[in-house]
């Protein structure tokens, strides 16, 4: 079993859904995000999604994108990224690790190099918003064969007739997008959403994880009725923004990250109730 | 479905995805429908002004000295450029696909007119984005939105500039998806958008090849026109790419200089392949695959990117690209407004410079045609600025 498919056995055994916790790579600098990644698994996240940061995030609002340029400025690179989640897994094994970004660093950096990187590094899989099924040449396949799973992102336009091609390649989780929109919107109706979850359900034996708009601890509670998985990001980030002093870290920015993590790691646990 | 072998491309969230397939079923259809076709061509020639005039510059040529040159006039068609094409063929698809609302980016805010334009004829709610900083150098373009009814959005990200009013609009599109058409102004994004785009643009170089047969008897011996994202080029090329004895150049913007860091937007000169706003082609990133922000003394050409087909078109060698410098593009405007009587933009005035490099070396007995994009009405100001008449 993969770190990523033992990790959603093991939140399923708990009767509730796992809690996945995005955070930017690098941000604001190099030491404390470390400190904030290893914080994470112990504010109650499942599964770590680490952003690699790229200079035109089409799918994320402000918050993250604030992220991804305070990261490149304290010094973050797409070999600091793999260096950390190297680093991490020296300390822990069992978390899974899932990178999310965009698919121009990947190529810049030489795709089978990357892999083998990722790989060894010990990345368990990769969310890559710009690569949708028509170009699993480019990445999806060569990843599978590098034995890295690749979790796609469906979304409400994705209708019954598309889904089977975007859940082709899949593995690792599904990824559902809980509205047309960019990370940080709101989500308009957390009913349809779970209507949407069990649509995908029917389609899949995968576990289904909701990212985008997930907020609060009620966000995470009914939602996570429905999914296997709760994504949350733009609030960290956001809480890494607003606890800087002069652009610079502050003794407040790990814990107001973990802080943060509280919430819906609180919500997760009564999901199911 | 790439634009051939290693560029262009759909490299685009899934949510924008199933639109995509539906715009380029859709797309389609409109090419094989008579009534689609004949009211394209009626809003060709009733209300873009087509055909635009081939000119014969003759002072210029007198004053270069050799090839005789010739303006393919584009800068003469309804909202002063090449852009209305487009907009006219993109905003009957629209209609066709029962969206709602439109969407664009602009940089010098020429696509950004021929837009809000359209959605004004068409009656259709309009929103541009705008980088903040371009908004500030083409104000007189600002203006011309407002009035035709756009809503006009500054766009702080980065540098403010074109490439920052492209991730805006995509972000928008992703929201507002089910209502929305986005209506690309260059000849790059996913595909369909490099071929749809070069399509509609195409009919600047049909006309310039049937019009230059009929003026001297033959083909011109070169065609020049400017790059930016590469829709005026495109669309003069086309009909020239499967005739070898026809020269072709690109004129990129070289802003400072292509030895300048970040001071130019040269993308197929001092860039490198990677994948942008959809599609995969030449870019200015550093080396850890960051986009970089081009500079050009005119809004728009500092894009830093390039349509996907000018990318191949560059790898076979098909097409000299070449940099233009900001004080050459500036010399060139002066020389054509005191020349000709023509303010270029500043866009086409880069084409134009590289024209008054090439027409010397060729003879009295040949020709080169620049695809003169558009007038330099929103560019006085700037120019003064530069040149200290202000
Ligand atoms: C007059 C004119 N020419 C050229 C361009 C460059 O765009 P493209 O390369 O798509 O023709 C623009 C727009 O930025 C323009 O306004």
């Amino acid at each position: 079993m993969s770190r990523i498919e033992k990790r959603f056995a093991q939140a399923k055994a708990a009767n509730r859904p796992a809690l996945v916790t995005y955070v930017m790579a690098g941000d604001p600098d190099l030491a404390t995000s470390r400190a904030i990644m290893e914080a994470l698994p112990q504010a109650g996240s499942d599964i770590i999604e680490f952003g690699m940061p790229f200079s035109d995030p089409m799918a994320d609002g402000v918050a993250i994108q604030l992220g991804g340029q305070r990261a490149p400025a304290g010094g973050m690179t797409p070999r600091g990224v793999l260096g950390m989640v190297e680093d991490f897994r020296r300390k822990d094994e069992t978390t899974p690790i899932v990178l999310m970004g965009y698919y121009n660093p990947i190529y810049i950096f030489g795709v089978d190099k990357f892999l083998a990187a990722a790989k060894d590094a010990g990345v368990d899989g990769l969310i890559i918003v710009d690569l949708p099924p028509e170009e699993d040449e480019e990445l999806c396949i060569p990843a599978l064969k590098a034995g890295i799973n690749f979790i796609r992102l469906t979304t409400p336009t994705t209708d019954d007739k598309r889904l089977p091609t975007v859940l082709h390649n899949t593995s690792g989780f599904v990824y559902y997008v809980s509205m047309n929109g960019i990370t940080g919107a709101a989500i308009k109706s957390r009913g349809a959403v779970g209507e949407a979850v069990e649509r995908i359900k029917s389609h899949t034996d995968l576990p289904v994880a909701v990212g985008f708009g997930i907020k609060t601890a009620e966000d995470a509670a009914e939602i996570g009725r429905h999914a296997d998985g709760i994504v949350v990001g733009t609030v960290l980030v956001d809480a890494v923004g607003k606890s800087l002093v002069d652009g610079k870290a502050s003794d407040k920015t790990v814990s107001a990250v973990r802080d943060i993590v509280a919430s819906p790691a609180a919500g997760v646990k009564r999901a199911r109730e | 479905m790439a634009v051939s072998g290693l560029y262009g491309g759909r490299f685009v969230a899934e949510t924008l995805m199933p639109l995509i397939l539906d715009l380029e079923q859709q797309y389609r259809a409109a090419k094989l429908d008579p009534a689609y076709q004949a009211e394209l061509k009626d809003s060709a020639i009733h209300y873009t002004g087509r055909p635009s005039p081939l000119y014969f510059a003759k002072r210029l040529t007198e004053h270069l000295g050799g090839a005789k040159v010739w303006f393919k006039r584009e800068e003469l068609n309804h909202t002063g450029s090449h852009k209305i094409n487009n907009c006219s063929g993109q905003i009957l698809l629209a209609k066709r696909m029962g969206k709602t609302r439109i969407i664009a980016e602009t940089g010098a805010g020429q696509h950004g007119v021929a837009t809000a334009t359209v959605c004004a004829k068409f009656d259709l709610p309009c929103t541009i984005f705008m980088g903040a900083t371009d908004v500030e150098r083409q104000k007189p373009n600002v203006l011309r939105m407002k009035m035709l009814g756009a809503e006009v959005r500054p766009v702080t990200a980065g540098a403010g500039t074109l490439k920052d009013a492209m991730n805006e609009a995509l972000r928008d599109w992703v929201t507002n998806v089910d209502t929305t058409y986005y209506l690309i102004g260059t000849a790059a994004g996913p595909h369909p958008y490099p071929e749809m785009v070069r399509d509609f643009q195409s009919v600047i170089g049909t006309e310039l090849k049937e019009q230059f047969r009929a003026a001297e008897g033959k083909l011109p011996e070169a065609i020049v026109a400017c790059v930016g994202g590469g829709s005026n080029a495109i669309g003069t090329f086309h009909a020239f790419l499967d005739n070898p004895e026809v020269a072709i150049y690109g004129a990129e913007a070289g802003g400072h200089g292509v030895d300048v860091e970040n001071g130019h937007a040269a993308s197929m000169t001092g860039g490198s392949p990677g994948v942008l706003h959809g599609n995969r082609t030449y870019l200015l990133q550093d080396k850890d695959g960051q986009i970089l922000e081009g500079h050009s003394i005119s809004a728009g050409p500092d894009y830093p990117g390039v349509g996907p087909e000018h990318s191949f078109l560059h790898d076979t060698k098909r097409v000299t690209y070449v940099p233009i410098t900001d004080n050459e593009a500036l010399a060139a405007f002066q020389l054509c407004t005191r020349m000709e009587g023509i303010i270029p933009a500043l866009e086409s005035a880069h084409g134009l410079a590289r024209v008054i490099k090439l027409a010397p070396t060729m003879s009295k007995d040949q020709s080169v045609v620049l695809c003169l994009s558009g007038r330099g009405d929103k560019d006085v100001e700037s120019v003064g600025n530069y040149l200290g008449l202000l």
